[in-house]
């Protein structure tokens, strides 16, 4: 297939029914089977692009589009675009109080299925069980209520685990490392490199703050966004700089312009 | 009033479908309420002098009692009784065919997948066999421990010591307006007695026992559970109780002696047209342990506050409820607890659910009585609410005449948030399928304690309501 994965062109986003952008003019490509860091400074608009990109209805899109696999999908649902293979595995996770990890997730598995071939129990069971082993989660996880009372770091590893059963093209993971300690990014970072393994074609977009999880994950480009724009990309080097230079000299260059 | 009129005024037709058998004489009264439509019901039923007495004072409470000026609005509740039926038998309540049942209520039914002889039932029409078949067995069993469950008629006509030993002394006539309006008019309802020490282990349902019947307008039921007892009541059922009145108010006592444990759950969804206004309510002994789990849904307006008068040392009482108030409903509910012995305790839990211009509110009263030493109570109410426009209040009323008593109260109010929908929604649930499982995880603090079977059927029946809820 030529197309890439994820194609995004002259972006331009703003809070519906406000007037600042935040994405001013977006250009990105990632092919199947790559690994893109996003990276940048606060506010930038990191957090902004990954929920336009997963249709987040506070969003409104002014200008440009966003292919996924070729096709536009800025006219579809997020449950739509999360059953086309486009996850987000979010910053700040939203707690469901009542609602258990295992039959949220089988809710979900099901809902990409057709009706009468939804998984049963046990054989979804089994596939939880083997993801959770993966991300070395206790097995009474998955009966806690999503996200309600967890820790940072369990919600992180929650977000994984979705990722891990859900299996979509394209996952963009959100600061999935942060809050994290040195052990569970080990976790985090290996359970997406299997994810990776068993499915060449994975696409994911790394956004991050720090170099830290690069170190685990090698990203095949690096982005840095500045003020709702990609100001600079270019190979896993670009994040040794960041991390040496900080963002200082981008934003001069920015200024510049 | 000729007969045929008054037939086809309350959508029956007794002829055409041949339920009746011609040798019966079929009672009917007529519409509106008088002394004389008492003394006919008293006497159609062949009761004892005293119970004839009983229900003609009651009236009288009645008529001098006036409307309550508070919970929800009963202002057009006066031309509704002058309307109503006060007493239907049994055989009348069957002459209704099943093409005479709306059609929203059948596809409710088709919706939740219960089979052809059960929604003839719920629906009031025809006879269901199989579970008369399934009570007869259980019966058998629960005879042998010497338990009574029978109607509350055949309560009174077999067991008359122990039915006036205990008939209204825990819900006395002059409680309420509606108290005194069921304790003149009365009719249908359980009978329930567990000797001592005696566990019954299958919860005992109405459903089996009543089967073809209505649930009655003003049933009424008494349950005595004596020393060292447990059991498990449920009454009505899950599926629209589909009724041509407008009309429900029951009076529930139960009496948990000593060291008892007694557990009253009721699943009520009314047709929209529905005043539903009942007194519920539970004398806890000594050590013993009460609790109520009630689920509305549907009516106009539902008044029905489950109380706990816990009057024996270390008593304990729990009222878990939930409430969905759909558009046009107002469900005003909630529970009592009245602590009157020392080292008592409580627990209020109760959710609610509002949508579009539906309205629920908590209402709650605790009280503790001067010497109730160490009494303990605690109440949670949270509320839900689906969009923009659906309301919610609490009214708590606290009374304590004891300084060591412990009083904890809790109250939230949360609006189905945007990202809580977006998450779920970015997993693939359509919004529909997301609202619905955030309500399902909302309720389910008191599902969980719901029999499987009834927690499955009660999470269908919200997301039933809900379709159409989402834009
Ligand atoms: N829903 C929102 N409402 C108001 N402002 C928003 C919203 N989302 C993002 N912003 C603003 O847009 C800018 C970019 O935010 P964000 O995308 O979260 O940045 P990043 O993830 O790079 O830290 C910030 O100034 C932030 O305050
Ligand atoms: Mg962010």
């Amino acid at each position: 297939m030529s197309e890439p994965l994820l194609s995004i062109r002259g972006l331009r986003a703003k809070v519906e029914g406000e007037d600042g952008e935040i994405l001013r003019g977006v250009d990105l490509d990632l092919e199947r089977g790559e690994v893109h860091a996003l990276m940048g400074p606060n506010g930038s608009g990191k957090s902004t692009l990954a929920k336009v990109i997963a249709g987040h209805p506070a969003y409104e899109v002014t200008a440009g589009e966003i292919l996924f696999e070729g096709e536009d999908v800025l006219e579809l649902e997020p449950d739509e675009r999360s059953r086309a293979g486009i996850f987000l595995a979010f910053q700040y996770p939203a707690e469901v109080p009542g609602v258990s990890i295992a039959n949220f997730l089988r809710t979900a598995v099901n809902s990409r299925l057709g009706e009468g071939e939804e998984m049963d129990v046990f054989g979804f069971q089994r596939t939880l069980t083997e993801k959770m082993e993966m991300l070395k989660m206790d097995p009474g996880f998955a009966a806690r209520y999503l996200n309600d009372g967890f820790s940072g770091g369990e919600k992180k590893r929650n977000e994984i685990l979705q990722m891990a059963v859900l299996r979509p093209a394209l996952g963009v993971l959100d600061e999935t490392d942060s809050g994290l300690d040195i052990d569970a990014l080990k976790i985090v970072a290996s359970g997406v490199n299997r994810l990776s393994e068993a499915d060449e074609a994975l696409g994911v977009l790394l956004i991050t703050h720090y170099k830290r999880i690069l170190n685990y994950i090698r990203p095949d480009r690096v982005h840095v966004m500045m003020a709702g724009r990609i100001a600079e990309s270019g190979g896993a080097s670009l994040a040794d700089k960041l991390e040496a230079e900080g963002y200082d000299w981008l934003h001069r260059a920015v200024a510049a312009v | 009033m000729p007969r045929n009129e008054t037939i086809s005024g309350l959508g029956l037709d007794e002829y055409k479908y041949g339920f009746v058998t011609e040798d019966k004489p079929v009672f009917k009264a007529v519409p509106g309420l008088s002394n004389d439509i008492v003394r006919q019901i008293s006497h159609h039923k062949e009761e004892p002098e005293w119970m004839l007495e009983f229900r003609l004072k009651a009236l009288e409470v009645y008529y001098s009692k006036p409307m309550p000026k508070w919970g929800g609005d009963l202002s057009r509740l006066e031309d509704t009784l002058d309307e109503i039926y006060f007493y239907l038998k049994p055989q009348d309540q069957m002459e209704r065919s099943w093409d005479d049942v709306p059609q929203e209520i059948k596809d409710t039914f088709e919706k939740l997948g219960i089979p052809e002889a059960e929604r003839k039932a719920l629906a009031g029409v025809g006879a269901q066999y199989e579970s008369e078949m399934v009570y007869h067995s259980l019966k058998e069993q629960w005879e042998e421990q010497g338990v009574i469950f029978e109607s509350i008629e055949d309560g009174l006509a077999r067991h008359p010591d122990l039915f006036r030993q205990y008939f209204s002394t825990i819900v006395p006539t002059h409680d309420n307006k509606f108290a005194a309006l069921n304790s003149a008019v009365w009719s249908g309802g359980s009978f329930v007695y567990i000797p001592k020490g005696v566990k019954v282990e299958i919860p005992l349902q109405a459903y089996f026992r009543v089967n073809a019947e209505r649930m009655g307008q003003f049933e009424r039921t008494l349950i005595i559970c004596e020393e060292g007892a447990e059991a498990h009541y449920i009454e009505g059922c899950t599926a629209p109780v589909y009724s041509t009145d407008s009309f429900h108010s029951g009076v529930i006592e139960i009496v948990v002696k000593k060291g008892a444990r007694f557990r009253y759950t009721t699943i009520q969804n009314w047709s929209n047209n529905m005043y539903n206004l009942v007194t519920q309510r539970a004398l806890v002994h000594e050590e013993a342990k009460m609790e109520w789990l009630d689920g509305n849904l549907g009516s106009k307006l539902t008044m029905k506050y489950p109380s706990c008068y816990l009057v024996g040392e270390r008593a304990h009482g729990e009222i878990l409820s939930i409430a969905y108030a759909g558009d046009g409903q107002h469900q005003d509910t909630g529970g009592k607890v009245i602590h009157a012995a020392p080292n008592t305790t409580s627990q209020i839990t109760s959710k609610s659910i509002s949508k579009g211009l539906g309205r629920s509110s908590y209402r709650g009263l605790c009280k503790v009585y001067d010497g109730a030493v160490g009494a303990k109570s605690n109440v949670e109410c949270d509320a839900l609410l689906l969009d923009e426009r659906s309301r919610t209040d609490t009214y708590p009323y606290i009374e304590i005449d004891e300084n060591t008593a412990s009083i904890g109260h809790e109250a939230t109010v949360s609006k189905v948030g945007d990202e809580q929908l977006f998450y779920l929604m970015s997993r693939g649930l359509d919004e529909a399928e997301a609202m619905a499982m955030i309500v399902r995880g909302f309720i389910e603090p008191v599902a969980k304690e719901l029999p499987l079977e009834y927690a499955i059927e009660l999470n269908r029946l919200i997301e039933l309501e809900m379709e159409g809820s989402v834009g």
